[in-house]
């Protein structure tokens, strides 16, 4: 942990040495989500909801979406990136240290810059939270933790997997990039409106639905059950697969050579 | 002289199309390990991924049209052809395509290597960046074609109304490609003065897309901000050509607006062509 620490400080500083281009990117970033939530904005200027979900409503899910795939995306990137790892041979320098694997391609890399997006995450909260009709008693409040904690983690899970692949592939497959980057396109509106069979894929196969639509229905007030409340922990049981799919890849890793 | 020019551009484009093509199947025949079923999965996979981002995005539009079907500002079957088109041709329109190369000359100083030879550097690049773009979109194109008129019926992409709609819709696109370029070789030309080709880019790139309709139609922008982006260089990119190949700007209208473009593209090679002599005159070389 102090080690994971050290690391975490020296990429901090190594990012902020050209300043003015760290900060644009931030802003970049910032923007990038920003003509998300425009578009959002207009189209319910024109419907008011979409099925029964009004603005805020929606407005809850984007957050929560963003904030967890930002969390994911700026611990994660070492996994977003390990295509580039395993091919100009970074992967097998890290074999051969005693260290965790796992670890040592989580500290790889750290990317700050996706800070943008969780200060537009954080702003958005700040809109949607008074304004969503919700009362916040206790359990709201850990619902929403739970949402956004659980979510980041399984993002992360789904990244593994993806370096998972590239075991097998050497290149990164672009089809993943439909549950990572597809999933915060598409989970700013509650998963349910895209139809039955895509909310039985992503609720048994693909967890997204487990810490957005179920909790979110929680948090409405449209199921009363605690059970609801709990879906995001029970969507955590997808890191175990996703985990052992990435020890399978590492078992039969045979070196790039370069 | 402009005839020989004409050629030497011509051949560019050819050139670094077909280029580009071989290079793309190459790596991603190689890449992927060069065994057959894992060919497969990269090709299959590619076709799954390439269907199910524009199928799920008609999703959410179309549970705002069953939400209220009079908001609906076009024809559903409009908004659906508008969705696929856009995805097939990405990347003609997309303005975050980026030419690393590009990029790379100004910023490591090959650019003095560039300007020593006898060729018009805008024309070079804009060739360049335009050939790129088309051997891109060739390469994408097909799997989601295949897949937009596959797929069940509410979803299912439409022809255009006409033959003559195809041909307006070919030649508005080839002046989309035209703004695209013309607007993004500003973005290069910039890079000789602020080198830093991350936060501005993805910011200028991030607006023109927006505006030009790549996030929502343009018809869905509410009042005041239509008409504006409608009129700026933005709206004569995608906008324009898959709107007429929906059917949603047809007859006079469709001619208007292909006028509109012709205007911005003058507009913007103009601009374009000043800054870039006025930079050339005195450039500084990055580096060694």
């Amino acid at each position: 942990m102090q080690l994971y620490i050290k690391f975490f400080a020296m990429h901090l500083k190594s990012q902020m040495q050209y300043k003015l281009s760290f900060f644009l990117t931030i802003l970049g970033q910032f923007f990038m989500s920003f003509t998300a939530l425009l578009g959002l904005y207009f189209m319910f200027l024109r419907f008011n909801a979409v099925e029964d979900y009004t603005f805020e409503h929606v407005l809850l899910c984007f957050a929560v979406l963003l904030m967890a795939f930002s969390i994911a995306e700026t611990f994660g990137r070492g996994f977003d990136l390990f295509p580039q790892m395993l091919g100009n041979g970074e992967f097998d320098r890290a074999l051969v240290r005693p260290r965790n694997i796992v670890f040592q391609v989580l500290a790889s890399k750290m990317d700050f810059t996706r800070l943008g997006r969780l200060i537009q995450a954080i702003l958005v909260f700040c809109y949607a939270i008074p304004n969503s009709g919700v009362i916040w008693t206790w359990d709201k409040v850990l619902t929403l933790l739970f949402m956004i904690g659980c979510g980041s983690l399984i993002f992360f899970a789904l990244f593994i997997v993806y370096a998972g692949f590239t075991f097998f592939t050497v290149e990164g497959l672009e089809f993943m990039n439909i549950f990572t980057d597809g999933g915060r396109e598409f989970g700013r509106y509650p998963f349910s409106i895209y139809g039955k069979n895509i909310l039985m894929f992503l609720t048994f196969v693909i967890p997204l639905a487990l810490f957005q639509y179920y909790p979110l229905l929680y948090l409405l007030d449209r199921e009363k059950s605690m059970f609801y409340m709990f879906t995001p922990i029970i969507g955590l049981l997808f890191i175990i697969p996703s985990y052992t799919f990435f020890r399978i890849g590492l078992r039969r890793y045979k070196s790039t050579g370069s | 002289m402009p005839s020989c020019t004409g050629s030497i551009i011509y051949e560019k484009i050819l050139c670094t199309v077909s280029h580009t093509l071989y290079k793309q199947f190459t790596v991603s025949r190689c890449g992927i390990g060069g065994i057959g079923n894992a060919v497969c999965v990269g090709v299959y996979g590619n076709i799954g991924f390439f269907g199910v981002l524009p199928h799920k995005s008609i999703s959410a539009f179309s549970a705002f049209y069953r939400t209220n079907p009079a908001a609906f500002p076009m024809e559903f079957s409009q908004t659906v052809s508008y969705i696929w088109m856009q995805q097939a041709f990405l990347a003609l329109f997309m303005m975050w395509f980026w030419e690393h190369d590009i990029a790379a000359l100004i910023m490591e100083g090959s650019i003095a290597y560039e300007m020593v030879r006898p060729l018009d550097l805008y024309n070079r690049w804009f060739c360049q960046i335009a050939a790129n773009r088309l051997a891109r979109a060739v390469l994408r194109c097909s799997p989601i074609l295949i897949v937009a008129f596959l797929v069940p019926e509410p979803y299912r992409m439409t022809l255009p109304p006409n033959a003559a709609h195809l041909l307006l819709f070919i030649f508005s696109s080839f002046l989309a490609l035209c703004v695209v370029v013309a607007f993004s070789m500003l973005m290069y030309i910039s890079l000789f003065y602020t080198l830093s080709p991350m936060g501005m880019r993805i910011i200028a790139a991030v607006i023109s897309d927006f505006l030009a309709g790549a996030t929502v139609p343009l018809p869905f922008f509410p009042e005041p901000f239509r008409t504006i982006a409608e009129l700026l260089p933005f709206g004569a990119m995608q906008n324009m050509p898959l709107r007429i190949y929906s059917g949603n700007i047809a007859g006079t209208d469709a001619l208007a607006g292909i006028a509109l473009q012709i205007f911005w593209i003058i507009v913007l090679l103009f601009i374009g062509r000043l800054m870039m002599s006025r930079t050339l005159k005195k450039v500084i070389v990055q580096g060694g």
